[in-house]
């Protein structure tokens, strides 16, 4: 398959990167990885007349860590995310998550910020980054603001980001000590993307929850902060028939399309049990 | 829409050349350098018959386009044997342990193995299935391409023991 044709600019600035934004307009996309774009380019469903690859850009690239604070570039691979033993120790989610997504060789290549900027429901960041209460970094000609995670996703493939911004980093404070997680996806092989998936953070002192996040992948047109399931859990010894309120709670936002995955009311099923086996994982993992 | 000047790196020697920007990596490698060892097969991310090394790092050649691969260093299959002929340990493997029927996916699963292998030299059975999770084979099931790859990690260890 051939894509369209396009002109191509490789920026060795963040500041030459918004311009060429700023310059070119709706004609141009950015290219990060590629692994979302190029399959759509690919069909003629993306055409753009300007590619900008930022691959050049130095300042997306790097993993910050300091004290609990983390920044991740959005250049940083999937690969150099699960290689980062600071980052895997201080919050294992994101190295659970990561390596379920695709294959070794599309990690190589497939970026954290495009996995979380593309807005595909089915990319599996999205939901464990609202799960960790994580902040998007956009830069765009006017210069650069925050947007919350939980409030980046409108529906499919639309965010919050304008077509003239950038997304350049996610920013998050590091799970308490502790802590506890787990990110649990039903899938039909491996590297597919999720029939249902689920995120769950906790953290337990004396055998009770002190607190708890849920986040839910691919069922819905975005990914799902499941609040009400996570409040549930806050208090209580996570009783089985607390966690099954949890799991009710979950399946009740949920509203996923029937499809190869499954019929909707199989996908909601599974939604319940990613997130019970994700508690009672992240419930082991605690201390 | 312009060319753009395309310099690259491929199995060790300086290429140079122009492209149009849309040219994928893969048309890039088959077409205008004639390396026909990686294969297109799913032309959707999928199959891994495309692989190759570029800067140390398994990719999917289908999924890059040239510009995006310009000043790198490539690796295909071609690149794999010895100047005067003498084959990889892979190779060798694969082709001593039968692993493989048709032989679609085989450059891509050599390719693949190579580098698994640099990043992980004595990968247990389980490692080497995950490892090659992003390389499909239609024919074998893919028992005699894992024993190949274990075959292939013994040797390499072996010779690069007597070389210490």
């Amino acid at each position: 398959m051939i894509p369209g044709s396009f002109e191509y600019h490789r920026p060795s600035s963040l500041d030459d990167a918004v311009g060429l934004m700023s310059s070119l307009g709706e004609d141009a996309l950015l290219v990060a990885g590629g692994h979302s774009l190029i399959p759509m380019m690919k069909l003629r469903m993306a055409a753009p007349e300007h590619l900008i690859d930022l691959q050049d850009v130095q300042s997306l690239k790097s993993i910050s860590i300091d004290g609990g604070k983390v920044a991740l570039g959005a250049m940083v691979t999937q690969a150099e995310l699960i290689a980062s033993e600071e980052l895997c120790a201080i919050c294992p989610l994101l190295k659970e998550a990561s390596l379920q997504i695709a294959d070794p060789q599309i990690r190589n290549l497939g970026t954290i910020g495009g996995n979380v900027a593309n807005g595909d429901p089915g990319n599996d960041m999205p939901a464990v980054m609202q799960t960790l209460g994580a902040t998007y970094m956009l830069t765009g000609p006017d210069g650069e603001r925050e947007v919350a995670a939980k409030d980046f996703y409108e529906a499919a493939y639309f965010t919050a980001r304008e077509d003239n911004e950038i997304l350049t980093a996610i920013c998050f404070d590091a799970p308490a000590k502790g802590h506890g997680s787990a990110y649990l996806k039903q899938k039909r092989k491996i590297g597919d993307y999720a029939t249902a998936a689920a995120a769950v953070v906790l953290e337990i002192s004396g055998g009770n929850c002190t607190a708890a996040s849920i986040g839910l992948t691919n069922v819905g047109d975005t990914p799902l902060l499941a609040e009400e399931a996570s409040a549930i859990l806050v208090g209580s010894s996570l009783d089985d028939d607390t966690v099954k309120k949890a799991m009710e709670a979950a399946r009740a936002i949920t509203d996923p399309a029937s499809d190869g995955r499954g019929p909707k009311e199989f996908r909601t099923h599974i939604a319940g049990i990613m997130v019970q086996r994700a508690i009672a994982l992240a419930q082991s993992r605690a201390k | 829409m312009s060319e753009i000047d395309i310099s690259m790196t491929i199995n060790g020697q300086k290429v140079e050349g122009k492209a149009d920007p849309r040219t994928l990596l893969i048309h890039f490698l088959r077409e205008d350098q004639l390396l026909t060892g990686p294969h297109i097969g799913c032309d959707t991310t999928h199959c891994g018959a495309c692989t190759v090394d570029m800067d140390g790092l398994s990719v999917k050649s289908c999924t890059v386009f040239v510009g995006q691969a310009n000043g790198k260093d490539i690796l295909t299959i071609e690149g794999m044997a010895e100047a005067d002929g003498t084959l990889h340990a892979l190779q060798t493997a694969f082709s001593d342990n039968h692993g493989l029927q048709c032989g679609f996916c085989t450059p891509g699963m050599i390719t693949r193995a190579y580098r698994l292998l640099q990043e992980n030299p004595d990968p247990t059975e389980e490692e080497i299935r995950y490892g090659i999770s992003g390389n499909l084979c239609r024919c074998t099931g893919y028992q005699n391409i894992v024993k190949a790859i274990q075959v292939a990690a013994k040797e390499l260890s072996s010779v690069k023991e007597a070389a210490e």
